[in-house]
């Protein structure tokens, strides 16, 4: 049975120009692995191909069992200019979390 | 050398809320009081402010957070550090110094200055984000240096109480009294490091008490109203423990922590700031009671060798105009509006944003799909190079009044002037900082 990273996974989205970075912090840290396995960078980049335009590279950080996303070419242009409503992009973790995943 | 420094945040950005920094000072035995007010594009809008008036440029909300802070900072003996000067720190020190004598307070301000850059950019420099000259994005408006804790070294030094900076690097706020109290040096880039994780996680204020965080299903937060921010002691081997006022609500745990930890972060291995090349990567955190994390590790390599700074530039104006559709066939009825106004506008903009709120707007149109609104707002929006012309996207959108599909209610328009920000490296060598003292 498919279910959202949202059920199982929280998530914070920031920005830097043009470039959005993404968490993804399981709620039960024993869910870190299926992260590292199921939320890949490619998936990612393909979930979100409408929004990220440049690469997506995927840092892991087993310290603190979280992943982080930062996506290139992702906020329209950059915060300052775009036209879109939320230039900062900050609507966009529950944007992750509508990712379906496996068990 | 005390054996603890304890520093409060009580804003993490210009426009963040005035109470929580009042119970800090009043309820949280502070030593420093932190507000970081500085967003990238503030500072630029702020030189706009001091172009046409001299004597403004700084916060626009100083004279209302220092009227109510003043007499408390005074009174429980709390230091403030603050980049409330934004693009005029020695007109925002003036300014605090007059509060202070209206309200027969002694005060000694020090204004940290040096982060202005315009007069030593030329315009050919490379942007960080396209490589290209940063003349070519647009008529330059400012170019600001994000400085470090050796800039405001100098302010804790003069034995200032109240210390106003331009723009300086967030975490900066927090590494400068932790390197004073305890006499770290800036080559001990271990130290730094841990200091700069501890400032990372304090500089956003509420996003690590439950700001930014809550979701009432997931993970529900008490006492969002009156929503405490933090304060953190720190050690003098660089450890950490963020807690909050006692009945303050909101909440500090794991998931906050990690949440604001990496936030805006893009690259954990080499988080750059004027200080240090921060490593979080080895950046422990440790629920130690409710509302209380301890944070342990992070790393850190020698400072970089060049400052960011940060340039506004003209970027022309945008304009905008919404209406609601509700009722059957909403989405059909906005639609068809949104269409119309392509076609009348067709020739006037090279691009027109349309955004159906209820439905598609903020996420892409694959994620809305299945959306069945009962309501849409259509949100129509174009860029142009005067104001004048950028109001026709919301004349346009009013027209829908009786010009357009049926139902349709609750215009709103608006016109902005857009400023851009780019990027560019200087040598930190070129740079100067200065500190200006003022007493009441």
């Amino acid at each position: 049975m498919k279910r959202k990273l949202y059920d199982i996974a929280h998530s914070r989205a920031g920005d830097k120009g043009n470039t959005l970075t993404l968490s993804l912090i399981p709620f039960e840290e024993k869910d870190y692995e299926l992260l590292c396995r199921e939320a890949t960078a490619d998936r990612v980049k393909a979930h979100l191909s409408e929004i990220v335009q440049g690469e997506v590279v995927r840092y892991e950080l087993p310290n603190i069992s979280a992943l982080l996303f930062v996506c290139q070419q992702a906020l329209a242009g950059g915060v300052t200019t775009s036209l879109v409503m939320d230039t900062h992009g900050k609507t966009l973790s529950y944007a992750l979390l509508e990712l379906e995943v496996g068990r | 050398m005390k054996e603890i420094v304890r520093i409060g945040c009580g804003a993490g950005f210009s426009g963040d809320r005035l109470e929580p920094a009042a119970v800090l000072v009043e309820k949280g035995e502070l030593d420093y009081l932190v507000l970081e007010c500085l967003a990238e594009r503030t500072i630029a809008l702020a030189q706009k402010r001091k172009a046409v008036d001299p004597t403004k440029g700084y916060d626009p909300l100083l004279e209302r957070r220092m009227e109510l802070l003043l007499p408390l900072l005074t009174q429980h003996g709390v230091k403030l550090l603050t980049n409330m000067g934004a693009a005029n720190p020695v007109a925002a020190a003036g300014k605090v110094i007059e509060i202070a004598k209206r309200l027969n307070l002694l005060v000694k301000v020090a204004a940290v200055t040096g982060d202005d850059v315009l007069h030593m950019i030329t315009g050919e420099e490379l942007a960080l984000e396209n490589g290209r000259p940063l003349k070519q994005s647009g008529e330059i408006l400012s170019a600001n240096a994000y400085l470090g804790a050796d800039a405001i070294l100098p302010a804790l030094q003069s034995g200032a109480d109240i210390i106003i900076t331009g723009r300086v690097a967030d975490p900066s706020l927090v590494v400068a009294p932790l390197m004073h109290e305890f006499g770290w040096l800036l080559d001990d880039a271990e130290t730094i490091g841990k200091a700069t994780v501890i400032g990372h996680l304090m500089e956003c204020a509420g996003q690590i008490t439950g700001g930014y965080f809550a979701d009432p299903v997931k993970k529900p937060v008490k006492g969002m109203e009156f929503l405490g921010h933090p304060f953190v002691d720190v050690y003098p081997d660089g450890s950490a423990v963020i807690s909050k006022v006692e009945g303050t609500g909101g909440i500090i745990n794991l998931a906050t922590a990690k949440e604001q930890l990496l936030y805006e972060v893009t690259n954990p291995h080499e988080y750059l700031t004027p200080d240090v090349v921060a490593d979080f990567t080895s950046v422990t955190l440790q629920q130690k009671a409710a509302n209380c994390v301890a944070v342990k590790g992070g790393a850190g390599r020698q400072k970089p060798a060049t400052l960011k700074v940060s340039v506004g530039y003209r970027a022309g104006f945008i304009g905008e105009g919404e209406i609601s559709y509700a009722g059957q066939h909403a989405l059909e009825r906005a639609r068809l509006a949104g269409e119309t106004i392509q076609k009348r506008l067709r020739n006037r903009f090279a691009e027109l944003r349309l955004d159906y709120i209820g439905c598609r707007s903020v996420h892409p149109p694959s994620l809305g799909k299945n959306c069945q609104s009962y309501e849409i707002r259509l949100r129509v929006a174009g860029k142009a190079e005067t104001a004048e012309e950028a109001a026709l996207v919301g004349e346009e959108v009013e027209a829908l009044y009786t010009n357009g599909p049926a139902g349709g209610g609750g215009v709103r328009k608006y016109v902005n002037e857009v400023v851009g920000i780019v990027s560019a490296l200087i040598d930190r060598k070129e740079t100067k900082s200065e500190v200006t003292i003022k007493q009441s």
